[in-house]
Formats: C-alpha cells, sequence, structure tokens
C-alpha cells in the first residue's frame, strides 16, 4: 500500500527549477555542519570545557542509551477509533439478542461482544423455547476460523460480487428462458422473511424447484403428523408436565426432533413435593436419554418396533400378534399400565425412523390423552421431504436437471450415502453453493458464494409455531462475504436490501404496529396463534403388520448425531473437537459402539496402553455394497446385535489437518434412514483414542456419587440416605462436620459475599453445554488430540460419567462393603472395574471445589493460589512457579497444568495460534503460558464484576446476578450459583437442602461446591 | 588411655604391615600418580552419560515439563522419585561421619571421606530435581524468602516444599564445611609432598594455610566435634522433611504419620548400599584394600540388614495401618499397590528391600565381597522402586476413578536421570584422582591401636 500523497514544504514549491527547493532535496542539511573547521582548530578544541571523563561519560550514556532505544518490545499495531461509538466502551461487555438458525441447531441466544467483537454466547431468558446447547455455545469460535472463505468464486477463481451476480443473474435469465431444470437445495430456515424472498425468486424464476433438506432427517415423523394432523410439521412436547416418560429409541436430551427438550425435562427430575417423572427409555445405543433414564432397556432396532406394538396393545387392547420373551413382555405391560394411569401426565416418543411407528406413537399419545404433547404448538425446526431429496438425487443422475444452487447445505458430505450425487454436481454446468468453508461441496461447485456467520447476519427464524425470533448482526462481516437472502434478492432484481425486506416484512405481517426495536432488543417476539388440530384416525392394521415384519441380517447399526458434533457443520471447531462425548468420554473421533459381547463375538478389542490410553482394533461395516472402516469402543448398554455410529466427522475438506478427525456416519446413511442392516468383520490394526476417562465405574464408592430411590426418599429421613461421613474421636463418633475434629480454626465468613455453587445430580444431564461455555468464558486452551490421548486435557470443569458395574450403583455398593478377607478383596475389586452389560448410568460436573480448607493451598511455597474471603480459591498465574504440588494434593484433580505453551506455538495449531481465533479469547482473563498450574476460578471476573456494577449503582445485590459460566449455561437449572450470606438466596436453600452433600465430605476439605443427592424413581 | 588400647578380639581396621608413612603413600598414590586407561574408559561413559542428560534437561526448559510422561493426574513421578532416591543415598555420609563419631566408632576412619563425598555429590544430584521439576525453574528464585518488590509477597511456610529448601540447604551446607575441615590435614599433608609447583600452589590453597600446629589439631577435633553435633540432628530431619512433602498431604498412600522414620530408615539403608557399591570397587582399584577391609564391608552390611529390617516392618505396617484405619480409600491405595497395574515396581520393592538384606545374616554371605556389592546394587534398585511405587501408584488411583490414569516414562525422563547418575559419577571420578579418598590423618591416629601389625606387636608381649 503505497501512499502517493505529496507534503508541501513551503509554497516555493509551486515554482519550477527554484534553486532553492532544489539544493533542499538533494541536501539534507541547509548547510554544511561545521565538523572539519572546528575540528581542525586546535585553541578551539583546547578551550572546551569537556575533558575526558566528560568524554567518557557522554560516551558511556549514548551507548546505553543507543542500546536501549535498541531493545524495543515487539510492536503490535493496533488502531484507535477515530470517531468513538457510543456504545462501545473499552472493558464494557454488550449483550445483542440473536439467533441461530443452521438448518440442524436453533437456538435464541444473547451475545456479549466486548469491544465490537463477540466472544461468548449465553442463554436469552427472555425464550421460552430452545436454549443453547453445547455446539450453539461454541458456534462463536466457528466466525473466527482463519479457513473460511473470504469472498465469492467463480471456477476456484476470486470475482467481485458484482461480477458474481451479474454472471448468474445472466445465467439464470437464459436458463429460466429456455425453462431448463433449476432446484434450490436448501436447509429448513423456517425464516418467514427467508421463505418470502425464496418465493419471490421462485415467481421471477418459475423453472426453479425449491427442495428443503434436513441433513438429518426427521422426514418419517413429519410425514406422520401429515397423515394424522394435515399439517406437516412436528408437534412440541413440554416434558416439564411429565409424570411417566416412554421412549422407545428416541434421544430426547440429544438431537431428536431439533432437540431443545432438556430444560423441560429436567424439571419434572428434580424432586419436588415427593415427586418427580419416571423414565422408561427402550433404545440400542447408550444415549443421554438412556444414561439419564430411571429404566433403561436395551433393544435392537427390529426389537423396538416389537415392543412399540407391544405396548400400543396393552394400551389400545387392539392385538397386535407380537411375540416377545416373557420378562421383557413383562416390563412393557408395566410400562403400558404407568402409560395409562399417569392421567394426561404420561408421553410416548419414539425415535424409530419410521412412518408407520411414528403414526402409531401419535395414536399411543391420543389414547392416553396426553398433555405433554403439544399439537396445535408446532415444532418447525425440520421440514425436509426425503422424497424430494431421493428424486432430486435420482433425477441429478439422470441429468434431469441442469442447475443447482444450493444453501445451508453440504450435501456432497451429508449424501455421501448416494455415491451418485458427487459427479452428478462436478458435471453439472451451473452449481451455485452458499459455503461459509470450502467444504466438499463448494470444492465441486462452479460458484460458490462466501457467506457470512449468523452472527454477522440478519434474519428471523419461528422455532416454534408463533415464537418468531430476530437474527441481528453481533460484528461487522470479517470477510467479503453476503447472506443467501441478500443475493437471492438481487438475482431476483429485487432493489430492497435484505434487512429492509426483514424489517417491512415483520411490520407488515407479524409486529403490525408493535416496536420493532423492542422485538429486535429482546430477539424473540411471541404470537399465539390458537389452532385446534383434528386427530385423523387412520387404519393401523397394515402398519401394525409392516411393523411387526422380521428383520434379516447380522446387526442393526443405529446412526446417530453426537453432543459435540451434531451433524457435523462445525468440525473446524476445535472447541467442540475437544469436547468428550458425555458418554464414552472419547474426543477429537467417532466410533462403532458395540456390546461386549458381540465385540468378543467378533473379536473387537479395546485396550488400555502402558500409559492408559486407549486403543481399539478397527471393524469393517458393511452396507450392501459399501463399506467403512471404523475403530471400534465397547460401549456399556449396546444392545446385543445391535451397533451404533455416529454422523459429523470424516470431514475432510476446508478443515484443518489436526481437524480432520474421525470417519464419515453418512458414508451408510442410505435412503435416508438412521438404522440399517449391516454385516462386521474385525480388521487386525490399531486405532489410538483420545478418550478423557480410562476408568468407568465407581468401585463401590458410594460417598462420590450419593443416590437413593424416590420410595426411600420420600418415606426415610436424611441421616438414612445421606449420612455424614463419621470419623472417631476418643472413640465417639463425630461427623466430620464438626469443629471438634478440626484442626483450623474457622474465618468468619458471615460478612461480605460468600460464593457457593450448588450441583443438581437429578438435574444435570451431562449435555456439557457448560463445558463449552466454561471453555469460552475462561480462554481454556485446547490442546489436541495426541495430548488428551496423554490424559492432558485442559478442560476446568469435566462431567465424570460412571457406569455400575453390576445392575445398579447400590448394588456395587453393597458388594464392596460386604467384601471380606483379602483374597475376595482382590478378585471383587477386579470385577468392579468392569462396567456391567446393561449399567446404571450416573453423571457428575466436577470443577475446583473451592475448599474452605484447600488441601492445595497449604502446600504451594510460593503461595500461588490462595482462599479469599469470598469463599473462591485463587490461582495466582503469575506467581505459579509450577511444582504442581497443588494438582497432587488435590483430591478432586481439577486442576490442570500447561505442559507447554498453548497459545503462539505451531504444536498446537488450534484457534490461539492464529489472529482471528485469538479474536474470540475473553479480555477479562488472562491466557496461561506454559508451566503454570489453572483451574475453575469460579468465574472470579463475573462476580467481581458484579460486585462492582451494584457499588457503581449504590444498590444490592439480587439474587441470580451472581453467575459463573457454567451455571448461566446450564438449560437445566441443574447448577446454581450465589452468594450463601444473602439469606435469600437460591443456593443457602440448596446448601440446606436434605439432599445437600459435599464430594469427598470425609476428607475434611469444606468445599463450596456442593451437590444433590440422585434420586432414582425405579 | 583406654582410647590407645583395643582389645585383641577386636580385628585390625588397617591391614598390612604399615606405617604412617605408607598411609601417606598409599593415599596420595591415586593423586599424585597417572590415570590409568580404565579410569578414563569410566569417566568417558559417566561424562557422556553426563552430557546426555544436560541435553535432556535443556529441552525440558526450553520446550516444558510436557516432555516428561507425567499428566493430569500424575503430576510428579521420576522427577521426585529421584529427587528423595539421590537425597536417600546422601544419608550415608552424614551418618557415618557424624553419628559414629559421636559414637567412637573407628571403622568410620576409613571410609568418612568417600561417604561424605559421595553425600555431597548426590545431594547435588537431588537437588537439581526440585529445580528442573519446575514448570517455570527460571523463577525458582521464588521459593527463597528473599525480600522483594512484590508487595508483600512472601513464601508459604506451610509449604512442606519450603521445608525441603531449608533443609536441603542447610544439609548441603553442613556437610560440605563438615567434609572440608576433616580434609585439611589430608590436603596438607598432599601439599607437602607435591613436587609440581601448580600441585603446590593448589594444594596450599584449599589446606586453607594447615601448618599442623598443636593448636591447629586441637581446634581440628572442637570443630569436628561441633560440627557432628550439628550434623547429628540433620541425619535424622532431612528425611524426615523430605517424607512431610508426602505426609502432610491428603492423598490415601502419603497421608501416613509413620513416614518420617521410615523414610529415615530407607535413607541409611539406601546410603550404606551406595557407600558399599563405591568402596568396593575405590578399594580394589586404587589399591586400598589395606584400609577398607572385608570388617567394614561386613559392618556396613550389618547396618543394611538392620535398616533393610525396619524398612520391611514399616511396609508392612503400613498395609496394617490400611487395613485397621477402616478407610476405604486407603485400603484400595494399598491393595493397588500390590496388586494394581504397578504390582510389579511393588513386589520390585518388597524383594529388593525386605528379602534381600535378609540374606545377611549368613556370615559367609556378608563377608564376600562380591555378594556384597550385588546386594548393593540390589538395594539401591529397591530403594529407587520404593519411591516410585510410594508417589506414583499413590497418585495414578487416589479418590475419584474418573481422574485415574497410568504412567510411562518418556526418553528425557529416562536421559535425565540416566543424566544425573553420571554427572554422579564424572564428579566422584575427579574426587577419585584429586582428594585424599581416605582420612589418612584419622587414620594415623588409630593406626597403632587398631593397626595390624601393631596389635600383633603389642599382642606378642
Amino acid at each position: 500500500m503505497g501512499s502517493h500523497k505529496k507534503y508541501w514544504k513551503s509554497e516555493l514549491e509551486l515554482s519550477k527549477d527554484n534553486s532553492i527547493v532544489e539544493n533542499l532535496k538533494n541536501n539534507e542539511f541547509a548547510s554544511e555542519l561545521p565538523v572539519e573547521s572546528f575540528l581542525e582548530d586546535k585553541n578551539t578544541l583546547q578551550d572546551t570545557s569537556t575533558n575526558r571523563r566528560d568524554f567518557l561519560k557522554y560516551l558511556g550514556f549514548s551507548t546505553a542509551a543507543a542500546t536501549l532505544a535498541s531493545c524495543e518490545g515487539p510492536v503490535h499495531k493496533s488502531i484507535p477509533y477515530v470517531v468513538q461509538p457510543e456504545q462501545i466502551r473499552p472493558g464494557i461487555s454488550n449483550f445483542y439478542a440473536t439467533s441461530i438458525s443452521d438448518g440442524f441447531d436453533f437456538a435464541n441466544v444473547l451475545v456479549k461482544t466486548r469491544e465490537g467483537r463477540p466472544i461468548k454466547i449465553e442463554k436469552n431468558s427472555k425464550s421460552e423455547s430452545h436454549g443453547p446447547n453445547a455446539r450453539v455455545h461454541a458456534s462463536v469460535l466457528s466466525m473466527y476460523d482463519s479457513s473460511r472463505i473470504q469472498g465469492p468464486t467463480m471456477d476456484g477463481q476470486n470475482v467481485s460480487w458484482e461480477q458474481f451476480n451479474l454472471n448468474i443473474s445472466a445465467q439464470l435469465k437464459s436458463m429460466s428462458a429456455s425453462n431448463k431444470k433449476v432446484v434450490l437445495l436448501t436447509q429448513t430456515f423456517s425464516s418467514p422473511t427467508t421463505d418470502l424472498i425464496i418465493e419471490q425468486f421462485i415467481s421471477k424464476f418459475p423453472n426453479i424447484k425449491h427442495v428443503v433438506y434436513d441433513t438429518i432427517s426427521e422426514s418419517k415423523a413429519l410425514d406422520a403428523f401429515e397423515l394424522s394432523y394435515n399439517v406437516r410439521a412436528l408437534p412440541t412436547y413440554d416434558f416439564s408436565k411429565a409424570d411417566v416418560i416412554v421412549s422407545v429409541g428416541a434421544d430426547i436430551l440429544g438431537d431428536w426432533q431439533g432437540g431443545g427438550f432438556s430444560s423441560g425435562y429436567s424439571k419434572s427430575r428434580i424432586p419436588k413435593k415427593g415427586k418427580m417423572s419416571k423414565h422408561f427409555q427402550i433404545e440400542a445405543n447408550m444415549s443421554l436419554s438412556g444414561a439419564n433414564s430411571d429404566v433403561r432397556i436395551p433393544l435392537k432396532p427390529s426389537t423396538q418396533k416389537k415392543a412399540l406394538l407391544k405396548i400400543y396393545e396393552y394400551i389400545s387392547g387392539e392385538n397386535t400378534n407380537v411375540s416377545l420373551d416373557e420378562k421383557l413382555d413383562k416390563k412393557l405391560k408395566s410400562i403400558a399400565s404407568s402409560l395409562k394411569k399417569s392421567a394426561g401426565k404420561g408421553v410416548f416418543v419414539t425415535g424409530i425412523d419410521d412412518v408407520d411407528a411414528q403414526v402409531l406413537a401419535l395414536k399411543i399419545n391420543q389414547l392416553i390423552s396426553s398433555d405433554v404433547i403439544n399439537t396445535s404448538k408446532l415444532n418447525l425446526t425440520r421440514k425436509g421431504d426425503d422424497k424430494k431429496v431421493s428424486q432430486l438425487v435420482s433425477d441429478l443422475s439422470n441429468n434431469k436437471i441442469d442447475g443447482l444452487i444450493m444453501a445451508g447445505v453440504n450435501p456432497c458430505y451429508t449424501l455421501s450415502g448416494f455415491k451418485k450425487f458427487n459427479d452428478a454436481l462436478k458435471s453439472l454446468d451451473f452449481s451455485v453453493c452458499f459455503s461459509m468453508n470450502n467444504n466438499e461441496t463448494a470444492m465441486l461447485s462452479k460458484w460458490v458464494a462466501a457467506t457470512p456467520h449468523y452472527l454477522e447476519s440478519w434474519g428471523d427464524v419461528e422455532m416454534k409455531s408463533g415464537d418468531f425470533s430476530l437474527v441481528q448482526p453481533t460484528i461487522k462481516p470479517l470477510f467479503d462475504t453476503r447472506q443467501f437472502q441478500e443475493v437471492l434478492l438481487n438475482w431476483s432484481e429485487i432493489s430492497n436490501s435484505f434487512y429492509d425486506e426483514l424489517k417491512s416484512n415483520w411490520n407488515k405481517t407479524i409486529l403490525k404496529g408493535l416496536s420493532w426495536n423492542q422485538a429486535l432488543h429482546d430477539g424473540v417476539f411471541s404470537k399465539n396463534k390458537p389452532s385446534n388440530r383434528s386427530f385423523k384416525n387412520l387404519d393401523l392394521s397394515s402398519r401394525i403388520n409392516q411393523l411387526n415384519d422380521p428383520n434379516i441380517g447380522d446387526f442393526e447399526l443405529t446412526l446417530y448425531s453426537k453432543t459435540s458434533m451434531g451433524d457435523g457443520s462445525q468440525a473446524n471447531n476445535p472447541w467442540l473437537q475437544e469436547m468428550p462425548d458425555p458418554i464414552t468420554r472419547v474426543s477429537w473421533d467417532n466410533y462403532l459402539t458395540v456390546s461386549k459381547s458381540d465385540a468378543k463375538k467378533l473379536g473387537l478389542k479395546n485396550i488400555n496402553e502402558s500409559n492408559g490410553a486407549l486403543n481399539s482394533n478397527y471393524a469393517n461395516v458393511k452396507v450392501d455394497g459399501s463399506s467403512l472402516k471404523t475403530p471400534v469402543i465397547i460401549q456399556p448398554g449396546q444392545a446385543n446385535g445391535s451397533v451404533g455410529l455416529s454422523f459429523g466427522y470424516g470431514r475432510r475438506n476446508g478443515v484443518k489437518s489436526e481437524l480432520q478427525t474421525g470417519i464419515n456416519g453418512y458414508d451408510l446413511y442410505k435412503d435416508l434412514v438412521n438404522v440399517q442392516i449391516v454385516s462386521i468383520e474385525s480388521v487386525n490394526e490399531t486405532h489410538e483414542f483420545a478418550c478423557v476417562q480410562l476408568h468407568n465405574t465407581l468401585m463401590g464408592r458410594g460417598d462420590i456419587i450419593k443416590e437413593t430411590t424416590l420410595e426411600i426418599f420420600n418415606t426415610k429421613n436424611s441421616s438414612e440416605w445421606n449420612r455424614v461421613p463419621q470419623v472417631s474421636l476418643n472413640h465417639i463418633e463425630t461427623p466430620v462436620t464438626s469443629p471438634d475434629v478440626d484442626i483450623w480454626d474457622e474465618f468468619d465468613r458471615s460478612i461480605g459475599h460468600h460464593f457457593n455453587l450448588s450441583i443438581d445430580l437429578n438435574g444435570c444431564t451431562g449435555c456439557g453445554a457448560c463445558v463449552i461455555a466454561c471453555h469460552a468464558e475462561n480462554n481454556v486452551p485446547v490442546v489436541g488430540k495426541s495430548e488428551v490421548r496423554r490424559s492432558r486435557d485442559m478442560h476446568w470443569l469435566r462431567i465424570d460419567r460412571y457406569y455400575s458395574s453390576q445392575e445398579s450403583f447400590s448394588e456395587d455398593n453393597e458388594t464392596k462393603d460386604n467384601i471380606s478377607g483379602i483374597k475376595e478383596s482382590l478378585s471383587v475389586f477386579g470385577e468392579m472395574e468392569n462396567p456391567s452389560e446393561n449399567p446404571q448410568v450416573a453423571f457428575q460436573p466436577v470443577m475446583c471445589q473451592h475448599c474452605n480448607h484447600a488441601p492445595c493451598e497449604t502446600v504451594c511455597p510460593v503461595a500461588a493460589t490462595t482462599h479469599s474471603r469470598q469463599g473462591q480459591n485463587h490461582m495466582a498465574y503469575n506467581r505459579c512457579v509450577g511444582t504442581r504440588y497443588c494438582a497432587n494434593n488435590c483430591p478432586y484433580k481439577v486442576r490442570r497444568f500447561n505442559w507447554f505453551l498453548y497459545s503462539d506455538n505451531n504444536e498446537f495449531d488450534f484457534n490461539m495460534n492464529d489472529d482471528l481465533g485469538k479474536m474470540v479469547l475473553n479480555p477479562d482473563v488472562v491466557v496461561r503460558s506454559r508451566g503454570v498450574m489453572e483451574k475453575c476460578s469460579m468465574c472470579i471476573q463475573k462476580t467481581q464484576k458484579t460486585i462492582l456494577d451494584a457499588k457503581l449503582d449504590g444498590r444490592v445485590i439480587k439474587d441470580g446476578e451472581f453467575q459463573t459460566a457454567c451455571s448461566s449455561a446450564c438449560d437445566s437449572g441443574a447448577i446454581v450459583f450465589g452468594d450463601i450470606n444473602d439469606k435469600e438466596s437460591e443456593v443457602l436453600k440448596l446448601k440446606e437442602d436434605d439432599r445437600m452433600y459435599h464430594l469427598l465430605e470425609s476428607v475434611g476439605t469444606k468445599p463450596n461446591v456442593v451437590y444433590q443427592v440422585k434420586v432414582r424413581n425405579t | 588411655m583406654s582410647s590407645h588400647y583395643e582389645a585383641p578380639i577386636r580385628k585390625p581396621l588397617v591391614t598390612g604391615n604399615k606405617s604412617y608413612h605408607d598411609v601417606s603413600v598409599d593415599i596420595s598414590a591415586a593423586v599424585e600418580g597417572k590415570a590409568n586407561k580404565q579410569w578414563w574408559i569410566v569417566f568417558s561413559i559417566a561424562l557422556v552419560a553426563f552430557l546426555w542428560g544436560l541435553g535432556c534437561m535443556i529441552y525440558t526448559i526450553s520446550t516444558g515439563i510436557g516432555v516428561w510422561g507425567l499428566n493430569k493426574t500424575v503430576g510428579w513421578a521420576w522427577d521426585i522419585t529421584n529427587f528423595v532416591w539421590w537425597i536417600g543415598i546422601g544419608h550415608a555420609g552424614t551418618l557415618i561421619s557424624a553419628v559414629l563419631l559421636l559414637f567412637r566408632q573407628k571403622w568410620r576412619m576409613a571410609i568418612n571421606r568417600s561417604a561424605e563425598a559421595m553425600t555431597i555429590f548426590s545431594v547435588m544430584q537431588a537437588g537439581l530435581f526440585p529445580i528442573i521439576h519446575m514448570g517455570r525453574p527460571w523463577l525458582g528464585y521464588w521459593v527463597l524468602p528473599i525480600p522483594n518488590a512484590y508487595g508483600s509477597l512472601w513464601v508459604n511456610f506451610n509449604s512442606p516444599l519450603l521445608w525441603d529448601v531449608f533443609a536441603i540447604s542447610t544439609y548441603l551446607s553442613v556437610s560440605l564445611v563438615f567434609w572440608w575441615t576433616g580434609l585439611l590435614p589430608d590436603f596438607a599433608m598432599i601439599r607437602d609432598r607435591a613436587v609440581k609447583p601448580f600441585q603446590k600452589k593448589i594444594y596450599s590453597l584449599v589446606s586453607f594455610g594447615w601448618t599442623g600446629r598443636a593448636k591447629d589439631w586441637q581446634r581440628f577435633e572442637e570443630v569436628s566435634l561441633v560440627l557432628a553435633g550439628l550434623a547429628t540432628p540433620l541425619v535424622l530431619s532431612v528425611h524426615t522433611i523430605v517424607s512431610f512433602d508426602f505426609a502432610t498431604s491428603v492423598i490415601p498412600g502419603w497421608h501416613t504419620t509413620i513416614f518420617p522414620p521410615y523414610f529415615v530408615a530407607g535413607a541409611i539403608f539406601s546410603g550404606f548400599a551406595m557407600v558399599n557399591t563405591l568402596l568396593i570397587i575405590m578399594r580394589k582399584v586404587s589399591n586400598l584394600e589395606n584400609y577398607i577391609t572385608v570388617q567394614h564391608i561386613e559392618l556396613m552390611n550389618i547396618v543394611i540388614m538392620i535398616t533393610g529390617s525396619i524398612v520391611g516392618t514399616a511396609y508392612i505396617t503400613e498395609l496394617f495401618m490400611a487395613w485397621y484405619s477402616g478407610v476405604e480409600y486407603e485400603q484400595y491405595a494399598f491393595l493397588n499397590r500390590a496388586t494394581g497395574p504397578y504390582w510389579w515396581a511393588y513386589w520390585s520393592m518388597m524383594t529388593c528391600n525386605v528379602f534381600s538384606p535378609q540374606l545377611m545374616w549368613i556370615k559367609k554371605l556378608r563377608t564376600s565381597i562380591l555378594f556384597s556389592f550385588f546386594i548393593s546394587i540390589v538395594v539401591n534398585i529397591g530403594m529407587w522402586f520404593e519411591r516410585f511405587v510410594i508417589i506414583v501408584t499413590s497418585l495414578h488411583r487416589d479418590y475419584l476413578p474418573s481422574s485415574w490414569t497410568m504412567f510411562t516414562p518418556t526418553f528425557v525422563d529416562i536421559g535425565i536421570f540416566i543424566g544425573t547418575i553420571g554427572f554422579f559419577f564424572v564428579l566422584f571420578l575427579l574426587y577419585a584422582r584429586t582428594f585424599p579418598v581416605i582420612a589418612q590423618a584419622e587414620v594415623k591416629t588409630i593406626l597403632k591401636t587398631s593397626g595390624d601389625n601393631y596389635k600383633k606387636l603389642r599382642d606378642k608381649k
């Protein structure tokens, strides 16, 4: 960027050939310096007062000054605002309400921006519907992805938007004139304004057909609902109302029907007035829902269908001719009877990818007149139609289509089950792809339109009928990108910008006179759209017969989406890659889940290497013709005869090499059906996993996760199910909480704030949103697969997952307590290391417990970790010399050491190694250097801000104002944070609750994190 | 004058027909002569090992502790194992020179010089580990209570690691002074014999102007006694404090009140084993068989046997206490030690430390030079495993099973350990060529009472 500006020194320069000007141009100094005359004259030299000593002084000074001047620190260029924006004040964060709707994840969010850059996603408390999950929390990092497409391209060449639009408009016109078939393939936008724009576009070019495509299809459920209620949509469910939840293959805490049910679910799971819901889960893979259920029956998909029929039979009385083994039959009968007895408070859901099964599920809910299902308020986040997509693929391969425009989808990756798609796309003359990344589809498309991230975009979305939300940009687009809607308006030759279009559409059809600014401020706008849908009774007999069809084949594969990666669109997000799966605790990978006995039969193995890291061999999974080599995880609770594989991995294009992990599950997603008949053989090669938890069982240590049953909880005193550990004081049993057995004098903690964090083990579903929120808030580094494999993950907050080694954890505890003799303990402890085939599962979020008597604080030689009056255990990174003594002495093992330099280090080429990725860092939290210890700070930067804000305003802090990243991310209300010196606070109530216990209370650490006993409704 | 008379039943401590002059000649022979080929070979090997270790240390400090095999659960492994091992080895020197001096054990005179040299060199090795195991060793001086410009920032006097700093620095300085004091008359002897001017110059410097006046000797004796009195509690305190690193923690397997005596016994045990290892070779190579006799080796073997039994008792007491405590974490920790994934380390420790020294009950074995050498090596291996077992197997499976991991060393872990062994031998080999390896002045004081020829002469009368 050379500058051609000319700076004038005087007006003389105007006149040409001026000798003074000429002279000045050639000489730096107007006249010669009189050096020679000065030095030659001996007299003058002798007259000067500068003697030898002075000379040495000057010499010394100038040498030192020159040296100092040359040691300049590294230069960081910063550009100040020319005009300071009114809203942006350095050090103060701004929040904007917006929404994500990427076709897979839909959520209303609040975006925290600092100095104009979005750095964190928060829950929008104004929104009743979808709260953000882990992927949504992580989505802010996807914006700062250095491998994003930075401008539109044509045949791989960069072009300007004008040229791009001109070219395509011309093409579109000529194709329209010759009536060539063009298909517009999009994600589910569920956006009123986008729908309008697409409508206008199609009316301009009638040769274009719009096909909506969901990468992970809910088409069968949509079909079933359409058959039963005449609307193509999904019903909504309010699980908070439920007393009995029966799910056959539906992962209601995962991404089933678009997800977002966990917050309602958790409400019904926390025992209130002696009541909580009872959750039955029948499934093949071990899902989050199964892990949280009270009764879990592992069944392979074909048997699930039969079980569904049987439940239907017991509820409707209609004979289905299904025969099942007696034990299972009995269980299903009791499930059906509790559904029947639930008096409208029961609900039956299924994830079986079959229209008939979905129809029956709706029928069952109708029969039990369920209040939980809502058929008038509709879920609009999935609209794809399998038939149209299949038609599109076949048309494409038969050359019946001449052009394809794709937006929000990556079919070359997600339709890899259809082999023909990629070749057909390559041979098309007209293919346009709207994309953020140079992904598989963008690679094969002729035109690629660079689109902005949702945090750089305008838009709207209607997630549930009547629940409208707005999408607003939180930062100026980082690159030369344009939104799909904007471009479509241009092609339709509508001169309005998308923003104008959006605003006028809202004012006209949605707000109808209400304030646009208010709606934009809130991000959400609800409108009642009362509608009563009548249930259409269908003839079910043929459907029943079809479902009862005996299956064939060795194994049934259930494809699912993983909590961390979802449909795979955020594969380039290192936070999500490093997030351990809640169930398997494996990060950076997907894998085939196999039951223990099937693994034995097939010769599939999981081995812990000498350093503990997990290895497996591979399995070849074959589905008519195509085969996939996958690593294997032996999954407790996997139904025999079934295997599982997740979508979302195996991305290779537009993804950094370290992040190209796993294998593509879509390869086996034939005909968009998530259950496939497969055959499996083992391959003798070793796969290396990065698993953060190498030991899966609780070893009968019942005081780590205390639990009880609802019956005992309701009938017995808390001392029986939540006993404080006792120690001997002069041979008298004394509770460890007693000051008599304490070697320390207690401080007075009643003045000021004293923070506590409560974690309800009943409320926690293990969804991991808190893990990512903590990652984002606290600048936790990503360390990569090989370091995680060495058990060096840096998560400040982890969610431990335990399997019971017998049927239940209480049996484990009993077995351990009844061990007698050395011989028995040798064998029994060995057995307890192995999880049961169908175990109980428990989740436990663990972060620094902020012990009032912290073992870490006493052992640090340099006092780098100390306690605050507010109950927080501080870590002074600057003071830490890295002896790791504190981590060794931590009974909870929550301290994390910076083994290497994780920022600005090419060995760790993640977001902290490039300037763009670093924009996501929270300026309130320091980035740690190598060699220091770090850990959960109880978000001290947030608590201090709350305190200072209140002080500025001169007011008392209300309960709920104090939040940590995890507590505010927790959608299920399991994590509650607050000040126990505030007598009105919720956390104080929780601290004094009967269910409250401290983790490892017997050690006497007096933590400021409390847990609530898990109550199971078995 | 009982000190000038020794019962005939006592075995002579100096054999061979040695006169005072013979003692001087024998002991200065190594210093005055030229190094032979074997010395050069061993020295080269040690130097290479040292340089390799130095490379590994530089790699660690420049790249990060991550080059070791540690992880989120096992924060200490070979680093602190090696630290405690070297510190333990150091103990024998002080015990021999100080405690045995106070107890008037004359047999210490032949071995105390080398034992104490071993102490100083091994404490130097030990001292390396707390520094390089830090994540930011360049800030290591922060563990010293130095007045600073950070406001009221001070060290944490509650931390056992800080106690270690004091314990070890005190130990090193007292040992060094004690050693050097003993060296003064011997250096002076070499100085007086030296013919080369350079050698003479150096030895007159290091002998601090020793003249050999009666006053010199009187002060020498007094200082020795005072320093012995100072060093004696250190024998107990240093390893007690090292054991506090573990004993004051909350980790099952570390949190044990038995640790101080158990660690001290273990330290003396391993120290004597190392003295045996070194001296059995040295007496052969430097022709000192007449000064370091089988009698000396036998006595050291008896110490090894006794301390080995104390250590064995401690191991069994630990197991008993785990059972008796009724604490499930404690019980599992010890069950896991013996039968968990690191069972081999536990049973190596048991075999080497508890079973093998018991063979010393047999007179024939404890007087066998070859067997003593073998056992000394075994004991040192066993004691290394003891520290590994305490540190790694306690950490790798503690309270929450979710955090259980395993530990495997990397080449850097191994390289640094080998490097310190190399460094130790480099120092010891240089010492053997330049220092009077036997406290000849002291040996001369017992020549007439315990010398073989004088004893015989007297007995004949």
